[in-house]
């Protein structure tokens, strides 16, 4: 039995449980690897981006809070698995905020000397919203991935 | 206004192919062009919109800001030691100023 937000009550199968969580879970996986939800703004961004590269399997942690309680200092973070050769290196690291005035919020431009990809700012959140990376490698490939930040006060101005 | 004053925390001796972070904050108030004085007028907008890390002359880091960065812009970024050598940092704002440290590494 699920109890709906109107105060009613839905009948539901064990059967169609497991069903609904399995195509909203595989709703959610394609949505971080295919079209992306969002602003209109971001998406055309990112497809700008990404157009006619292909998308690489890797490791990428983009460390945000969960709740921001200050939407003028946020923290981010992120850290993306690489050897960071002459030959295989991230290139480029876009960050995006969709609620914001303005989508960009930076972008991060590596090379060899780096040795490792990481790096770490601090930006401004209007709302609540979602929060982009988008990587770019030397060889063309990328990869995407999101986090969403509750913000408590948003930072005036964005 | 306070004065523009940029920092960076850099280990002064390193391990050769060690992996440093480099931490850096300069003072600025990062106006956005959408925020409003005490008196109704817009703010005009002054940002940092670039930093440049550069080792031995040569370009290693850089990051394109926009108006989403908090005021006082801390960035922090990771360089492998392969040499010694200084490091050059600038920041650049809106207008052209542009803002220098340089900090040297030792490798043990």
């Amino acid at each position: 039995m699920i109890r709906t937000k109107m105060g009613g009550i839905v009948n539901i199968s064990r059967r169609k449980a497991v069903k609904m969580i399995a195509v909203s879970s595989a709703l959610f996986c394609s949505g971080v690897g295919g079209v992306l939800a969002g602003k209109p703004e971001v998406s055309g961004q990112i497809n700008n981006i990404i157009s006619g590269s292909q998308a690489r399997e890797v490791d990428v942690f983009l460390d945000v809070p969960e709740i921001a309680e200050n939407g003028n200092q946020v923290k981010v973070a992120f850290e993306i698995e690489s050897p960071m050769s002459e030959s295989d290196f991230v290139q480029e690291v876009y960050i995006m905020a969709d609620g914001n005035p303005a989508p960009n919020v930076a972008k991060f431009n590596f090379t060899p000397y780096s040795g490792e990809c990481f790096a770490s700012t601090r930006m401004r959140l209007s709302k609540t919203q979602d929060v982009y990376l988008v990587a770019k490698f030397n060889d063309g490939t990328h990869s995407i991935t999101q986090s969403t930040i509750k913000v408590t006060i948003g930072g005036c101005g964005g | 206004m306070s004065k523009i004053k940029p920092r960076a925390k850099i280990p002064k001796e390193a391990e050769l192919n060690e992996v440093i972070e480099i931490k850096t904050l300069i003072r600025h108030p990062m106006h956005s062009g959408r925020v409003k004085d005490v008196d109704g007028k817009t703010i005009p907008r002054l940002i940092i919109n670039k930093f440049n890390a550069m080792f031995n002359g040569k370009v290693v880091f850089t990051v394109n800001l926009e108006p989403s960065i908090s005021s006082n812009p801390y960035i922090s970024f990771p360089f492998k030691v392969k040499e010694e050598g200084t490091f050059e940092l600038s920041w650049e704002e809106d207008g052209g100023n542009q803002y220098k440290l340089t900090k040297s590494l030792k490798v043990v």
